[in-house]
Protein backbone atom coordinates (compact mmCIF):
# COMPACT_ATOMS: atom_id res chain seq x y z
CA UNK A 1 0.00 0.00 0.00
CA UNK A 2 1.17 3.21 -0.73
CA UNK A 3 2.37 5.09 2.41
CA UNK A 4 -0.10 8.27 1.16
CA UNK A 5 -2.80 5.96 1.11
CA UNK A 6 -2.09 3.63 4.48
CA UNK A 7 -1.74 7.22 6.10
CA UNK A 8 -5.23 8.66 4.60
CA UNK A 9 -6.43 5.16 6.26
CA UNK A 10 -5.22 5.67 9.41
CA UNK A 11 -6.25 9.70 9.61
CA UNK A 12 -10.16 7.68 8.34
CA UNK A 13 -10.07 5.18 11.12
CA UNK A 14 -9.02 8.05 13.37
CA UNK A 15 -11.72 10.05 12.58
CA UNK A 16 -13.96 7.15 12.49
CA UNK A 17 -13.17 6.48 16.37
CA UNK A 18 -13.34 10.14 17.03
CA UNK A 19 -17.11 10.26 15.46
CA UNK A 20 -18.29 7.22 17.43
CA UNK A 21 -16.84 8.77 20.64
CA UNK A 22 -18.67 12.00 20.15
CA UNK A 23 -22.32 10.09 18.83
CA UNK A 24 -22.07 8.53 22.49
CA UNK A 25 -21.27 11.68 24.26
CA UNK A 26 -21.92 10.94 28.01
CA UNK A 27 -24.06 8.06 27.32
CA UNK A 28 -23.61 5.81 30.11
CA UNK A 29 -24.89 2.92 27.80
CA UNK A 30 -22.74 3.73 24.89
CA UNK A 31 -25.41 3.83 21.58
CA UNK A 32 -24.16 5.52 18.58
CA UNK A 33 -27.43 7.03 18.01
CA UNK A 34 -27.12 9.32 21.52
CA UNK A 35 -26.11 12.40 19.78
CA UNK A 36 -28.97 12.03 17.51
CA UNK A 37 -31.48 10.89 19.62
CA UNK A 38 -30.73 13.93 22.19
CA UNK A 39 -31.15 16.66 19.13
CA UNK A 40 -33.99 15.24 17.80
CA UNK A 41 -36.56 14.37 21.02
CA UNK A 42 -34.46 16.89 23.50
CA UNK A 43 -33.38 20.07 21.32
CA UNK A 44 -31.24 22.45 23.41
CA UNK A 45 -32.71 21.55 26.62
CA UNK A 46 -30.45 20.67 29.34
CA UNK A 47 -30.42 16.76 30.03
CA UNK A 48 -28.85 14.52 32.74
CA UNK A 49 -28.35 11.32 33.76
CA UNK A 50 -30.73 10.70 36.36
CA UNK A 51 -30.72 7.39 38.57
CA UNK A 52 -34.07 8.57 40.26
CA UNK A 53 -35.31 7.22 36.62
CA UNK A 54 -35.45 3.89 36.71
CA UNK A 55 -36.36 2.05 33.90
CA UNK A 56 -36.90 -2.32 34.12
CA UNK A 57 -36.92 -5.32 32.17
CA UNK A 58 -34.99 -8.10 31.07
CA UNK A 59 -31.37 -8.57 30.00
CA UNK A 60 -32.59 -10.47 26.94
CA UNK A 61 -35.76 -10.41 25.20
CA UNK A 62 -37.08 -13.65 24.94
CA UNK A 63 -40.58 -12.59 23.37
CA UNK A 64 -39.11 -9.78 21.13
CA UNK A 65 -43.10 -8.79 20.14
CA UNK A 66 -44.03 -8.56 24.09
CA UNK A 67 -40.61 -7.25 25.75
CA UNK A 68 -41.91 -6.09 29.12
CA UNK A 69 -40.37 -2.83 30.60
CA UNK A 70 -41.34 -1.11 33.75
CA UNK A 71 -41.05 3.25 34.40
CA UNK A 72 -40.76 3.81 37.80
CA UNK A 73 -39.87 7.70 38.70
CA UNK A 74 -39.06 8.31 42.33
CA UNK A 75 -37.66 11.37 44.44
CA UNK A 76 -37.74 13.69 41.66
CA UNK A 77 -40.74 16.38 41.85
CA UNK A 78 -42.46 18.35 39.08
CA UNK A 79 -42.45 15.72 36.56
CA UNK A 80 -44.02 17.13 33.00
CA UNK A 81 -43.85 14.44 30.79
CA UNK A 82 -42.22 11.18 30.59
CA UNK A 83 -40.82 10.16 26.54
CA UNK A 84 -40.20 6.55 26.23
CA UNK A 85 -37.27 5.38 23.70
CA UNK A 86 -35.81 2.66 22.12
CA UNK A 87 -32.44 3.62 20.23
CA UNK A 88 -31.96 0.89 17.75
CA UNK A 89 -35.38 0.20 16.89
CA UNK A 90 -36.67 1.24 13.30
CA UNK A 91 -39.42 2.96 15.08
CA UNK A 92 -37.32 4.93 17.75
CA UNK A 93 -40.27 6.45 20.24
CA UNK A 94 -42.12 4.14 21.81
CA UNK A 95 -44.74 6.35 24.05
CA UNK A 96 -44.94 9.43 25.74
CA UNK A 97 -46.55 9.86 28.73
CA UNK A 98 -47.69 12.51 31.42
CA UNK A 99 -49.25 11.27 34.43
CA UNK A 100 -51.49 14.35 35.84
CA UNK A 101 -52.32 12.50 39.13
CA UNK A 102 -51.35 9.00 38.70
CA UNK A 103 -47.76 7.90 40.01
CA UNK A 104 -44.99 9.28 37.44
CA UNK A 105 -44.92 5.47 36.55
CA UNK A 106 -45.72 3.08 33.99
CA UNK A 107 -45.79 -0.23 32.99
CA UNK A 108 -46.20 -1.73 29.35
CA UNK A 109 -44.99 -4.11 27.00
CA UNK A 110 -43.03 -3.13 23.51
CA UNK A 111 -41.69 -5.04 20.69
CA UNK A 112 -37.89 -4.88 19.96
CA UNK A 113 -36.13 -5.41 16.43
CA UNK A 114 -32.78 -5.88 17.87
CA UNK A 115 -30.74 -6.00 20.84
CA UNK A 116 -30.97 -1.75 21.85
CA UNK A 117 -30.82 0.65 25.09
CA UNK A 118 -34.65 1.27 25.68
CA UNK A 119 -34.71 4.47 27.63
CA UNK A 120 -36.96 7.11 29.77
CA UNK A 121 -36.30 10.54 29.16
CA UNK A 122 -38.68 12.61 32.14
CA UNK A 123 -38.96 16.60 31.71
CA UNK A 124 -39.19 18.34 35.00
CA UNK A 125 -40.97 21.95 35.46
CA UNK A 126 -37.73 23.94 35.21
CA UNK A 127 -37.35 22.26 30.95
CA UNK A 128 -34.84 19.96 32.33
CA UNK A 129 -34.66 16.23 30.89
CA UNK A 130 -33.90 13.47 33.69
CA UNK A 131 -32.66 10.30 31.90
CA UNK A 132 -32.50 6.59 32.92
CA UNK A 133 -32.20 3.66 30.82
CA UNK A 134 -31.22 -0.07 30.40
CA UNK A 135 -29.99 -2.12 27.42
CA UNK A 136 -32.18 -4.97 26.18
CA UNK A 137 -31.27 -7.51 23.93
CA UNK A 138 -32.87 -9.40 21.52
CA UNK A 139 -32.66 -11.82 18.73
CA UNK A 140 -35.59 -9.62 16.97
CA UNK A 141 -37.62 -9.28 14.43
CA UNK A 142 -41.02 -7.98 16.78
CA UNK A 143 -41.28 -5.00 14.88
CA UNK A 144 -41.75 -6.66 11.20
CA UNK A 145 -43.48 -9.33 12.22
CA UNK A 146 -47.47 -9.66 11.56
CA UNK A 147 -49.57 -9.39 14.85
CA UNK A 148 -50.21 -12.55 15.49
CA UNK A 149 -53.99 -11.82 16.07
CA UNK A 150 -54.11 -11.15 12.24
CA UNK A 151 -54.40 -14.67 11.49
CA UNK A 152 -57.36 -15.22 13.79
CA UNK A 153 -60.29 -14.01 12.20
CA UNK A 154 -62.60 -12.58 14.27
CA UNK A 155 -59.95 -9.80 15.72
CA UNK A 156 -62.20 -6.86 14.45
CA UNK A 157 -65.05 -8.20 16.65
CA UNK A 158 -63.12 -8.22 19.78
CA UNK A 159 -61.42 -4.64 18.82
CA UNK A 160 -61.13 -2.16 21.61
CA UNK A 161 -62.42 -3.85 24.36
CA UNK A 162 -60.83 -3.69 27.86
CA UNK A 163 -59.93 -5.50 30.29
CA UNK A 164 -58.97 -4.29 34.07
CA UNK A 165 -58.61 -4.92 37.50
CA UNK A 166 -57.50 -2.33 40.44
CA UNK A 167 -55.01 -3.69 43.36
CA UNK A 168 -55.51 -2.06 46.53
CA UNK A 169 -52.01 -1.96 48.83
CA UNK A 170 -51.73 0.02 51.68
CA UNK A 171 -50.05 3.21 50.88
CA UNK A 172 -50.02 2.73 46.69
CA UNK A 173 -52.91 1.42 44.28
CA UNK A 174 -52.75 -0.24 41.01
CA UNK A 175 -54.62 -0.64 37.89
CA UNK A 176 -53.79 -3.32 35.09
CA UNK A 177 -55.42 -2.42 31.81
CA UNK A 178 -55.19 -5.02 28.71
CA UNK A 179 -56.71 -3.13 25.47
CA UNK A 180 -57.59 -5.60 22.35
CA UNK A 181 -55.26 -4.20 19.23
CA UNK A 182 -53.02 -5.49 16.71
CA UNK A 183 -50.87 -2.66 16.84
CA UNK A 184 -49.56 -3.42 13.71
CA UNK A 185 -46.28 -1.29 12.69
CA UNK A 186 -46.84 -0.89 9.34
CA UNK A 187 -43.13 -2.23 8.53
CA UNK A 188 -44.68 -6.15 7.73
CA UNK A 189 -45.46 -6.52 4.42
CA UNK A 190 -48.98 -5.55 2.93
CA UNK A 191 -49.99 -4.52 6.73
CA UNK A 192 -50.13 -0.49 6.69
CA UNK A 193 -49.56 0.78 9.98
CA UNK A 194 -52.69 0.43 12.61
CA UNK A 195 -52.09 1.35 16.11
CA UNK A 196 -53.52 2.97 19.36
CA UNK A 197 -52.58 6.74 19.29
CA UNK A 198 -53.95 8.18 22.43
CA UNK A 199 -55.32 6.70 25.62
CA UNK A 200 -56.50 8.84 28.93
CA UNK A 201 -57.47 7.67 32.64
CA UNK A 202 -60.80 10.07 33.80
CA UNK A 203 -62.56 10.18 36.96
CA UNK A 204 -66.33 10.72 37.61
CA UNK A 205 -66.04 14.44 36.70
CA UNK A 206 -64.17 14.35 33.40
CA UNK A 207 -60.42 15.20 34.87
CA UNK A 208 -57.50 13.62 33.42
CA UNK A 209 -55.20 11.20 35.83
CA UNK A 210 -52.72 10.25 33.42
CA UNK A 211 -52.44 10.64 29.07
CA UNK A 212 -50.71 8.67 26.89
CA UNK A 213 -49.33 9.08 23.68
CA UNK A 214 -48.76 5.73 21.80
CA UNK A 215 -46.85 5.06 18.93
CA UNK A 216 -46.18 1.32 16.70
CA UNK A 217 -43.40 -0.55 18.77
CA UNK A 218 -46.28 -1.15 21.72
CA UNK A 219 -46.76 -4.61 21.75
CA UNK A 220 -50.12 -6.20 20.39
CA UNK A 221 -53.24 -6.23 22.89
CA UNK A 222 -50.94 -3.83 25.35
CA UNK A 223 -51.22 -3.86 29.13
CA UNK A 224 -50.79 -0.95 30.97
CA UNK A 225 -50.37 -0.55 34.55
CA UNK A 226 -50.61 2.56 36.71
CA UNK A 227 -49.74 3.46 40.05
CA UNK A 228 -51.86 5.42 42.13
CA UNK A 229 -51.02 6.98 45.88
CA UNK A 230 -53.77 5.73 48.29
CA UNK A 231 -56.85 4.56 46.47
CA UNK A 232 -57.45 5.50 42.52
CA UNK A 233 -59.86 7.97 41.53
CA UNK A 234 -64.04 6.93 41.77
CA UNK A 235 -65.39 6.39 38.41
CA UNK A 236 -62.27 5.34 36.71
CA UNK A 237 -62.91 5.66 32.67
CA UNK A 238 -60.22 4.41 30.14
CA UNK A 239 -61.03 6.67 27.14
CA UNK A 240 -58.60 6.14 23.66
CA UNK A 241 -59.00 6.39 19.94
CA UNK A 242 -56.37 4.51 17.15
CA UNK A 243 -55.30 6.11 13.94
CA UNK A 244 -58.29 5.11 12.18
CA UNK A 245 -60.23 6.78 14.68
CA UNK A 246 -61.49 3.82 16.31
CA UNK A 247 -62.35 4.64 19.31
CA UNK A 248 -62.03 3.12 23.04
CA UNK A 249 -63.88 3.70 26.07
CA UNK A 250 -64.69 1.60 29.12
CA UNK A 251 -64.76 2.09 32.63
CA UNK A 252 -62.06 0.56 34.99
CA UNK A 253 -63.32 -2.24 37.12
CA UNK A 254 -63.10 -1.30 40.55
CA UNK B 1 -25.96 12.85 8.03
CA UNK B 2 -22.93 11.77 10.87
CA UNK B 3 -24.98 8.98 11.73
CA UNK B 4 -25.12 7.94 7.81
CA UNK B 5 -21.90 7.98 7.41
CA UNK B 6 -20.91 6.56 10.44
CA UNK B 7 -23.40 3.70 9.40
CA UNK B 8 -21.15 3.47 6.24
CA UNK B 9 -17.78 3.59 7.70
CA UNK B 10 -19.12 0.94 10.23
CA UNK B 11 -20.28 -1.42 7.48
CA UNK B 12 -16.49 -1.45 5.89
CA UNK B 13 -15.03 -2.17 9.07
CA UNK B 14 -17.41 -4.75 9.45
CA UNK B 15 -16.50 -6.13 6.18
CA UNK B 16 -12.59 -6.05 6.81
CA UNK B 17 -13.06 -7.11 9.52
CA UNK B 18 -15.02 -10.46 9.14
CA UNK B 19 -12.73 -10.92 5.56
CA UNK B 20 -9.61 -11.19 7.65
CA UNK B 21 -11.24 -13.51 10.47
CA UNK B 22 -12.83 -15.68 7.45
CA UNK B 23 -9.28 -16.50 5.92
CA UNK B 24 -8.55 -18.06 9.41
CA UNK B 25 -11.66 -19.57 10.03
CA UNK B 26 -11.80 -23.11 7.67
CA UNK B 27 -8.19 -24.06 9.65
CA UNK B 28 -9.92 -23.31 12.92
CA UNK B 29 -13.17 -24.90 11.78
CA UNK B 30 -11.66 -28.25 10.60
CA UNK B 31 -9.83 -28.45 14.02
CA UNK B 32 -12.56 -27.81 16.28
CA UNK B 33 -15.49 -28.98 14.79
CA UNK B 34 -15.88 -32.40 16.74
CA UNK B 35 -18.51 -33.42 19.22
CA UNK B 36 -16.43 -35.77 20.92
CA UNK B 37 -19.06 -38.30 21.24
CA UNK B 38 -18.74 -40.95 23.28
CA UNK B 39 -21.58 -43.24 23.80
CA UNK B 40 -21.87 -44.21 27.61
CA UNK B 41 -23.41 -47.98 28.25
CA UNK B 42 -26.32 -47.67 30.69
CA UNK B 43 -28.14 -51.25 30.24
CA UNK B 44 -27.53 -54.47 27.94
CA UNK B 45 -27.49 -52.87 24.24
CA UNK B 46 -28.16 -49.58 25.02
CA UNK B 47 -25.97 -46.33 24.98
CA UNK B 48 -26.48 -42.93 25.80
CA UNK B 49 -24.64 -39.77 25.12
CA UNK B 50 -24.98 -37.18 27.61
CA UNK B 51 -24.82 -33.80 26.42
CA UNK B 52 -23.42 -30.48 28.24
CA UNK B 53 -25.97 -29.09 30.87
CA UNK B 54 -25.88 -25.50 28.89
CA UNK B 55 -27.54 -23.26 26.73
CA UNK B 56 -26.89 -23.59 23.13
CA UNK B 57 -23.32 -21.71 22.23
CA UNK B 58 -20.85 -21.48 19.76
CA UNK B 59 -18.76 -23.47 22.34
CA UNK B 60 -20.83 -26.38 22.31
CA UNK B 61 -22.33 -26.11 18.80
CA UNK B 62 -25.76 -27.31 20.70
CA UNK B 63 -24.51 -30.46 22.44
CA UNK B 64 -26.40 -29.45 25.10
CA UNK B 65 -29.11 -32.35 24.63
CA UNK B 66 -29.20 -36.49 25.45
CA UNK B 67 -29.77 -38.93 22.58
CA UNK B 68 -29.62 -42.50 22.88
CA UNK B 69 -29.67 -45.34 20.86
CA UNK B 70 -30.59 -49.63 21.41
CA UNK B 71 -28.66 -52.18 19.23
CA UNK B 72 -31.23 -54.96 19.14
CA UNK B 73 -30.66 -58.55 17.16
CA UNK B 74 -32.80 -56.85 13.91
CA UNK B 75 -30.59 -53.13 13.99
CA UNK B 76 -29.84 -50.14 16.09
CA UNK B 77 -32.92 -47.69 17.18
CA UNK B 78 -31.67 -44.10 17.75
CA UNK B 79 -34.00 -41.76 20.17
CA UNK B 80 -33.36 -38.08 19.25
CA UNK B 81 -31.26 -37.38 16.44
CA UNK B 82 -29.35 -34.14 18.02
CA UNK B 83 -29.22 -31.07 16.99
CA UNK B 84 -28.03 -30.58 13.86
CA UNK B 85 -26.48 -32.35 10.58
CA UNK B 86 -22.81 -32.30 11.69
CA UNK B 87 -24.04 -34.06 15.29
CA UNK B 88 -26.16 -36.81 13.32
CA UNK B 89 -23.32 -37.86 11.22
CA UNK B 90 -20.67 -37.80 13.93
CA UNK B 91 -23.74 -40.35 15.67
CA UNK B 92 -23.98 -42.54 13.08
CA UNK B 93 -20.02 -42.96 13.24
CA UNK B 94 -19.97 -43.21 16.89
CA UNK B 95 -22.76 -45.81 16.74
CA UNK B 96 -20.51 -47.25 13.83
CA UNK B 97 -17.85 -47.93 16.51
CA UNK B 98 -20.27 -50.13 19.20
CA UNK B 99 -21.91 -51.91 16.48
CA UNK B 100 -21.71 -53.16 12.40
CA UNK B 101 -25.67 -53.66 12.63
CA UNK B 102 -27.33 -50.90 10.04
CA UNK B 103 -29.59 -48.12 12.10
CA UNK B 104 -32.81 -49.01 10.96
CA UNK B 105 -35.52 -46.47 13.44
CA UNK B 106 -35.38 -43.05 14.74
CA UNK B 107 -37.91 -41.66 16.96
CA UNK B 108 -38.25 -38.11 18.35
CA UNK B 109 -39.57 -37.52 21.79
CA UNK B 110 -40.28 -34.16 20.49
CA UNK B 111 -40.30 -31.18 18.22
CA UNK B 112 -37.22 -29.56 19.66
CA UNK B 113 -34.56 -28.28 17.74
CA UNK B 114 -31.54 -30.07 19.18
CA UNK B 115 -33.71 -33.41 19.81
CA UNK B 116 -34.59 -33.57 15.42
CA UNK B 117 -32.09 -31.19 14.16
CA UNK B 118 -30.07 -34.26 12.94
CA UNK B 119 -32.77 -36.16 11.03
CA UNK B 120 -31.61 -35.44 7.55
CA UNK B 121 -28.57 -37.68 8.06
CA UNK B 122 -31.68 -40.56 8.56
CA UNK B 123 -32.91 -40.17 5.35
CA UNK B 124 -32.40 -43.88 5.02
CA UNK B 125 -34.08 -44.72 7.97
CA UNK B 126 -37.66 -44.69 8.87
CA UNK B 127 -37.88 -41.21 11.18
CA UNK B 128 -40.99 -41.38 13.78
CA UNK B 129 -43.09 -39.12 16.11
CA UNK B 130 -46.18 -38.36 17.51
CA UNK B 131 -48.46 -36.40 15.28
CA UNK B 132 -48.45 -33.25 17.28
CA UNK B 133 -44.72 -33.56 17.07
CA UNK B 134 -44.41 -33.77 13.27
CA UNK B 135 -46.95 -30.90 13.00
CA UNK B 136 -44.57 -28.77 15.28
CA UNK B 137 -41.54 -29.77 13.78
CA UNK B 138 -43.12 -28.58 10.13
CA UNK B 139 -44.45 -25.50 11.20
CA UNK B 140 -41.34 -24.35 13.60
CA UNK B 141 -38.38 -26.18 12.24
CA UNK B 142 -37.21 -23.52 9.62
CA UNK B 143 -37.31 -20.63 12.25
CA UNK B 144 -35.72 -23.37 14.77
CA UNK B 145 -32.51 -24.09 12.86
CA UNK B 146 -32.74 -20.53 12.08
CA UNK B 147 -32.45 -19.70 15.81
CA UNK B 148 -30.01 -21.90 16.43
CA UNK B 149 -27.48 -21.49 13.38
CA UNK B 150 -27.86 -17.91 14.93
CA UNK B 151 -26.51 -18.99 18.88
CA UNK B 152 -23.98 -21.94 17.55
CA UNK B 153 -22.70 -20.74 14.45
CA UNK B 154 -20.48 -23.16 12.30
CA UNK B 155 -21.65 -26.10 14.28
CA UNK B 156 -25.03 -25.81 12.45
CA UNK B 157 -23.81 -25.32 8.60
CA UNK B 158 -25.68 -27.34 6.22
CA UNK B 159 -28.84 -28.56 8.52
CA UNK B 160 -32.05 -28.30 7.00
CA UNK B 161 -35.26 -29.23 9.27
CA UNK B 162 -36.41 -32.59 8.03
CA UNK B 163 -39.65 -33.48 9.97
CA UNK B 164 -39.84 -37.46 11.17
CA UNK B 165 -41.88 -38.96 8.59
CA UNK B 166 -44.04 -41.52 10.37
CA UNK B 167 -46.61 -41.14 12.48
CA UNK B 168 -47.04 -43.05 15.67
CA UNK B 169 -48.96 -43.10 18.71
CA UNK B 170 -48.97 -45.08 22.49
CA UNK B 171 -48.40 -48.78 21.96
CA UNK B 172 -46.38 -51.54 22.60
CA UNK B 173 -44.05 -52.41 19.07
CA UNK B 174 -41.48 -55.10 18.98
CA UNK B 175 -38.29 -54.68 17.41
CA UNK B 176 -35.80 -57.62 17.51
CA UNK B 177 -35.06 -58.61 21.03
CA UNK B 178 -36.82 -55.38 22.53
CA UNK B 179 -40.00 -54.32 23.44
CA UNK B 180 -40.54 -51.06 24.02
CA UNK B 181 -43.89 -48.99 25.54
CA UNK B 182 -44.57 -45.52 23.49
CA UNK B 183 -46.33 -43.40 25.66
CA UNK B 184 -47.65 -40.51 23.94
CA UNK B 185 -47.87 -37.35 26.92
CA UNK B 186 -47.89 -33.81 26.89
CA UNK B 187 -46.59 -30.82 29.12
CA UNK B 188 -43.42 -29.91 27.44
CA UNK B 189 -44.64 -29.77 24.41
CA UNK B 190 -48.08 -30.59 22.91
CA UNK B 191 -46.48 -33.74 21.88
CA UNK B 192 -43.81 -35.92 24.42
CA UNK B 193 -43.03 -39.46 23.23
CA UNK B 194 -41.45 -41.02 26.28
CA UNK B 195 -40.25 -44.58 25.31
CA UNK B 196 -39.76 -47.83 28.00
CA UNK B 197 -37.63 -50.00 27.07
CA UNK B 198 -39.48 -53.19 28.54
CA UNK B 199 -36.50 -55.79 28.14
CA UNK B 200 -34.13 -53.53 30.32
CA UNK B 201 -36.16 -51.56 32.27
CA UNK B 202 -34.37 -48.29 30.75
CA UNK B 203 -36.94 -45.28 30.57
CA UNK B 204 -36.35 -42.57 28.11
CA UNK B 205 -38.30 -39.64 29.20
CA UNK B 206 -37.36 -37.05 26.59
CA UNK B 207 -37.64 -33.34 28.15
CA UNK B 208 -40.70 -34.34 30.31
CA UNK B 209 -37.38 -34.94 32.81
CA UNK B 210 -34.37 -32.25 33.27
CA UNK B 211 -31.87 -33.53 35.95
CA UNK B 212 -29.61 -30.40 36.97
CA UNK B 213 -30.44 -27.95 34.47
CA UNK B 214 -33.40 -26.13 34.91
CA UNK B 215 -36.34 -26.92 32.78
CA UNK B 216 -37.28 -24.98 29.95
CA UNK B 217 -41.22 -23.63 29.15
CA UNK B 218 -41.05 -22.34 25.29
CA UNK B 219 -44.18 -24.41 24.18
CA UNK B 220 -45.41 -25.26 28.06
CA UNK B 221 -48.27 -26.41 29.79
CA UNK B 222 -47.17 -26.69 33.46
CA UNK B 223 -50.60 -28.33 34.48
CA UNK B 224 -50.10 -31.15 31.74
CA UNK B 225 -46.38 -31.35 32.65
CA UNK B 226 -47.11 -32.22 36.21
CA UNK B 227 -49.59 -34.34 35.37
CA UNK B 228 -47.43 -36.41 32.87
CA UNK B 229 -44.58 -36.17 35.60
CA UNK B 230 -47.32 -38.67 37.82
CA UNK B 231 -47.28 -41.21 34.96
CA UNK B 232 -43.65 -41.62 34.73
CA UNK B 233 -43.62 -42.11 38.53
CA UNK B 234 -45.63 -45.00 38.25
CA UNK B 235 -43.58 -46.88 36.02
CA UNK B 236 -41.15 -49.31 37.32
CA UNK B 237 -37.96 -48.33 35.36
CA UNK B 238 -34.58 -49.13 36.38
CA UNK B 239 -32.78 -46.68 34.44
CA UNK B 240 -34.04 -43.12 33.61
CA UNK B 241 -32.33 -40.97 30.61
CA UNK B 242 -33.70 -37.60 31.36
CA UNK B 243 -34.05 -34.76 27.90
CA UNK B 244 -31.04 -32.92 29.65
CA UNK B 245 -28.74 -34.16 32.58
CA UNK B 246 -27.19 -37.55 33.61
CA UNK B 247 -28.88 -40.71 33.64
CA UNK B 248 -30.31 -41.87 37.44
CA UNK B 249 -31.77 -44.97 38.43
CA UNK B 250 -34.34 -43.39 40.66
CA UNK B 251 -36.65 -41.06 40.98
CA UNK B 252 -34.64 -38.03 41.99
CA UNK B 253 -34.96 -36.37 38.51
CA UNK B 254 -38.52 -36.30 38.13
CA UNK B 255 -38.52 -35.05 41.53
CA UNK B 256 -36.59 -31.96 40.93
CA UNK B 257 -38.34 -31.42 37.92
CA UNK B 258 -41.58 -31.23 39.50
CA UNK B 259 -40.32 -29.38 42.44
CA UNK B 260 -39.11 -26.53 40.06
CA UNK B 261 -42.35 -27.05 38.14
CA UNK B 262 -44.50 -26.51 40.60
CA UNK B 263 -42.98 -23.34 42.35
CA UNK B 264 -42.58 -21.80 38.53
CA UNK B 265 -46.25 -22.26 38.61
CA UNK B 266 -47.26 -21.09 42.18
CA UNK B 267 -44.62 -18.21 41.81
CA UNK B 268 -45.95 -17.04 38.30
CA UNK B 269 -49.97 -17.29 40.44
CA UNK B 270 -49.28 -15.43 43.09
CA UNK B 271 -47.25 -12.56 41.36
CA UNK B 272 -50.43 -12.60 38.99
CA UNK B 273 -52.72 -12.41 41.79
CA UNK B 274 -50.75 -9.47 43.51
CA UNK B 275 -51.09 -7.19 40.54
CA UNK B 276 -47.26 -7.75 39.84
CA UNK B 277 -46.18 -6.63 36.25
CA UNK B 278 -43.78 -8.42 34.25
CA UNK B 279 -40.51 -6.70 34.74
CA UNK B 280 -41.11 -6.65 38.56
CA UNK B 281 -41.73 -10.61 38.15
CA UNK B 282 -38.10 -11.10 36.76
CA UNK B 283 -36.69 -10.08 40.02
CA UNK B 284 -38.27 -12.60 42.28
CA UNK B 285 -35.97 -14.87 44.02
CA UNK B 286 -35.29 -18.37 43.36
CA UNK B 287 -35.93 -20.24 46.27
CA UNK B 288 -32.20 -21.50 47.23
CA UNK B 289 -32.83 -25.24 46.83
CA UNK B 290 -34.04 -24.55 43.17
CA UNK B 291 -31.07 -21.78 42.61
CA UNK B 292 -28.88 -24.35 42.66
CA UNK B 293 -29.86 -26.32 39.77
CA UNK B 294 -27.73 -24.44 36.61
CA UNK B 295 -29.86 -21.99 34.73
CA UNK B 296 -32.95 -21.63 37.24
CA UNK B 297 -32.37 -17.99 37.30
CA UNK B 298 -32.30 -17.70 33.08
CA UNK B 299 -34.98 -20.32 32.47
CA UNK B 300 -37.40 -18.55 35.32
CA UNK B 301 -36.84 -15.34 33.51
CA UNK B 302 -37.40 -17.33 30.25
CA UNK B 303 -40.44 -18.91 31.58
CA UNK B 304 -42.10 -15.60 33.02
CA UNK B 305 -41.94 -14.60 29.31
CA UNK B 306 -43.83 -17.81 28.30
CA UNK B 307 -46.02 -18.36 30.96
CA UNK B 308 -46.85 -15.35 32.58
CA UNK B 309 -49.70 -13.16 30.36
CA UNK B 310 -51.76 -16.61 31.15
CA UNK B 311 -52.07 -16.07 34.64
CA UNK B 312 -52.59 -12.57 34.67
CA UNK B 313 -55.35 -12.86 31.84
CA UNK B 314 -56.98 -14.70 34.72
CA UNK B 315 -56.53 -12.17 36.89
CA UNK B 316 -58.67 -9.11 34.79
CA UNK B 317 -62.09 -8.94 34.66
CA UNK B 318 -63.79 -9.88 31.67
CA UNK B 319 -63.81 -8.04 28.20
CA UNK B 320 -65.77 -4.71 28.19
Amino acid sequence: MPRLQYLSFLIGCLTFSLNVLAAMGDDPLKSPQWTDIKDRYLGAAKVVFDPRVVVSGPKVAEDSMNVPVGIRITGLPDVRRVLVIADLNPIVKVLEFSSKGALPSLHFRMKLQQGSPVRAMAQTADGVWHVGGIWIDASGGGCTAPSVGRSSANWTETLGQVQSRVWQGEAQSRVKLSIMHPMDTGLAPGIPAFYIERLSLQDASGKEWMAIDTFEPVSENPVFSFDFTGSPPAGLTLVGRDNNGNRISAKVVQ
Amino acid sequence: MIAASLRILARGIFVAVTLGASLHAPHLAAESLDYQLEPRKIADDTWVLVGKTEDFSRSNGGNIVNTAFVVTTDGVVVIDSGPSRLYAEQLRRAIARITPKPVIRVFNTHHHPDHFLGNQVFADVPTAALATTIAGQRQEGVAFTENVYRLSGDWIKGTESTPARETVGAGVIRIGNHEFELIALSGHTEGDLVLFDRSTGVLFAGDLVFYNRAPTTPHASVGQWLAALDRLDAISYRTMMPGHGDPVSDGRAVEQTRRYLRWVESALRQAAERGDEMAEVLGLAVPAELAAIPLSREEFARSVAHLYRRYEAATLSRPR
